[in-house]
């Protein structure tokens, strides 16, 4: 089941009127960012920065390693008068490869926890509008135990201007 | 409580709709391209043919086609790189560091400054291979073990650093610049009619659907990339102005320097963005969106970098004299006296005595005096380099190697080649590509509404009436 709303501030609003009353919303998808819509959903805070920070660990650990290896052990050179192993003169190579590694781990893990991937379509299409002017509320009818009618009242008591069945 | 002044004015006119920002967008992505955009795009790739022969004739005779010589050995080349790295700038700055101020003017304005960024980036690559000479020798600035013994590149260098710090700044602008862009992929493609323009735009696009779990990761994920690009780009420059400051040059061996050149490097940046968006604005119809507070607060951004310059410019004269240092005075002295006064001339007019115009509003607010100071803040930051490297280089510790330097037409020509690459580059990304941030710009259309009851917002004169709900309860 499929209720289409107008504006962002009335979704937001509705999502958790109909929380209280009983109604299990699936997913809400929207043109852009409504902030504190994730709060409303009960949805968990992403854990994306933990993955982030041991990227960044990772990287700075393989900056270090590699520049102390090869300037200090593998080959150790003094480059005017300063000791093999510098490791201030590191610092510049340590940041930069912290941040890249940072950067596309954590790249990474966004593409694969939103299922971001090869695909010319979007395989979760409720409502095409839902990338344009639209803010679209997804409810799987199977995992609510209201009916289809006492739903679709909700609904539009919230402000939905339009509520759509979906066949999946 | 949340307070909002009543006389902040809208950052998007015309009461639009969120209807109306994709129509306005995309109509432009989803238009055959009109007869300017042909003709601007046929003299670009001209000028990059006629580049890429001047390039190409670098590569094959040798660096000897440039004026350089043994006591000038970086000239243009090295004076190109790092404007078009300091133009680049501009772009990371106003997506990431204005992000992290929440800076919400940013967002009509950051898609076309960071492609901008990358395509800048790309033009001072270029630079760095062509001054290689044999180009194809590049892959010995990295780390790998080699067939001359297992000797590797001097982590000591800031030649080495900046290897890292530009490539690192490529890469992580680009992934960036790409994960702002896909929501907007998917209104295209949500949108597209015909087979062609679905399939690149929904390959482009990876299946992005807007769930609320998305939306909190993008946000999150945005944050975090603006807190690594605000060092990062901060970093890049500091790392460029140490391949002059960590050598003993007079007039290079600074410690001013990294603040300096990330000041210049700011200053030169927004004004390109400035010439880019006010060309942009008028053949794209985006008044609405790129309005004269944008201008406005573009050109406040610039009087501030170009007077942190002209300062910079003020104390290393005076270092130079108070430390009493003979051969750092002379360069000084011979920056502004020497045979090439008339470049040092032409770097403080156009750096320091131009940008203080904008402290009248109505200059600040004018498109054409915008658009003129832009250019010359871009020739002035142009010279700055050149000043820097060539008039330092000239004449150093040794009067009997001293010289001059003067441009040959290869030097001009790979020159002339970046503008080429650039303007192809540019036309083509606003052309094929959503030029403003559609879901951002959304976002931020009715800023103030969630926490001003809807009978009071609207109400106030000079409040933000931008969005068309606010005007509906209103009436």
């Amino acid at each position: 089941m499929v209720g289409v709303y107008d504006d962002d501030e009335v979704i937001l609003h509705a999502v958790p009127k109909l929380r209280k009353a009983g109604v299990k919303i699936s997913e809400v998808y929207s043109p852009f960012a409504i902030h504190g819509m994730d709060d409303a959903l009960g949805h968990p805070r992403t854990r994306i920065g933990i993955a982030a920070f041991l990227f960044g660990v990772t990287g700075c650990i393989c900056a270090l390693t590699l520049t102390i290896w090869t300037m200090g052990i593998d080959w150790p050179m003094i480059v005017g008068g300063k000791d093999p192993i510098s490791i201030p003169n590191y610092i510049p190579i340590t940041f930069e490869l912290t941040v890249l590694f940072t950067a596309f781990g954590m790249v990474t893990v966004f593409f694969i926890t939103n299922g971001l991937g090869p695909s010319l379509v979007n395989p979760n299409m409720f409502d095409p509008r839902s990338t344009d002017n639209k803010f679209v509320m997804a409810i799987d009818l199977k995992g609510n135990r209201m009916t289809e009618a006492e739903i679709t009242q909700q609904l539009r008591e919230t402000g939905a201007e339009e509520v759509n069945i979906k066949q999946f | 409580m949340h307070v909002t002044s009543p006389v902040r004015p809208p950052l998007v006119t015309g009461a639009k709709t969120y209807a109306d920002v994709t129509e306005d967008i995309c109509r432009h992505v989803e238009a055959k391209p009109t007869k300017e955009w042909w003709v601007a795009f046929i003299i670009s790739v001209v000028v990059l043919i006629y580049g890429t022969a001047c390039v190409f004739w670098t590569w094959w005779e040798g660096l000897g086609v440039w004026g350089l010589n043994k006591t000038v050995g970086w000239a243009w080349d090295i004076t190109n790189f790092v404007w078009w790295v300091g133009i680049g700038h501009a772009g990371t700055l106003i997506s990431a560091i204005l992000l992290l101020f929440r800076q919400k003017w940013r967002t009509s304005i950051n898609r076309a400054a960071e492609a901008m960024t990358i395509f800048a980036v790309l033009c001072a690559a270029s630079f760095i291979l062509m001054h290689m000479g044999r180009p194809w020798m590049a892959y010995w600035a990295l780390p790998l073990p080699n067939a001359f013994g297992s000797l590797w590149v001097n982590f000591n260098s800031p030649l080495v650093w900046d290897v890292f710090a530009i490539s690192t700044y490529f890469s992580v602008s680009l992934v960036f610049w790409y994960i702002g862009l896909i929501p907007d992929l998917a209104t295209i493609r949500d949108r597209a009619r015909n087979k062609v323009s679905r399939f690149i735009y929904g390959s482009l696009a990876m299946g992005w659907n807007g769930s609320a779990k998305t939306w909190a990761r993008y946000e999150y994920i945005s944050l975090i990339l603006a807190g690594l690009a605000t060092p990062l780009v901060l970093s890049v420059h500091t790392i460029v102005s140490m391949d002059f400051a960590t050598s003993v040059i007079p007039g290079w061996h600074t410690t001013i320097f990294p603040p300096y050149f990330v000041a210049g490097a700011i200053f030169s940046g927004f004004a390109m963005v400035q010439n880019l968006m006010l060309i942009t604005r008028v053949v794209y119809k985006l008044e609405d969106y790129i309005t004269l507070e944008h201008i406005e607060s573009m050109n406040k951004v610039i009087t501030l970098t170009g007077s942190i310059v002209g300062v910079a410019y003020l104390t290393e004269f005076f270092i130079a004299w108070y430390s009493g240092v003979e051969y750092e005075s002379y360069a000084f002295i011979n920056r502004a006296t020497g045979p090439y006064w008339w470049a040092y001339a032409t770097m403080m007019t156009c750096n320091v005595v131009s940008p203080q115009l904008f402290w009248s509003r109505a200059i600040r607010r004018s498109v054409t005096w915008t658009f003129f100071i832009s250019v010359i803040v871009n020739i002035g930051m142009w010279f700055e380099r050149f000043v820097i490297i060539v008039t330092s280089l000239h004449r150093d510790y040794l009067p009997s190697s001293w010289a001059m330097f003067s441009p040959t037409m290869f030097d001009i020509g790979d020159y002339i080649f970046s503008f080429g690459f650039f303007f192809t580059l540019f036309l083509l990304f606003s052309k094929f590509l959503p030029v403003v941030n559609m879901a951002e710009v959304k976002a931020v259309l009715r800023s103030s509404s969630e926490t001003l009851p809807k009978k009071v917002a609207g109400v106030a004169k000079g409040e933000r009436m931008t969005s068309p709900t606010y005007n509906k309860d209103v009436q």
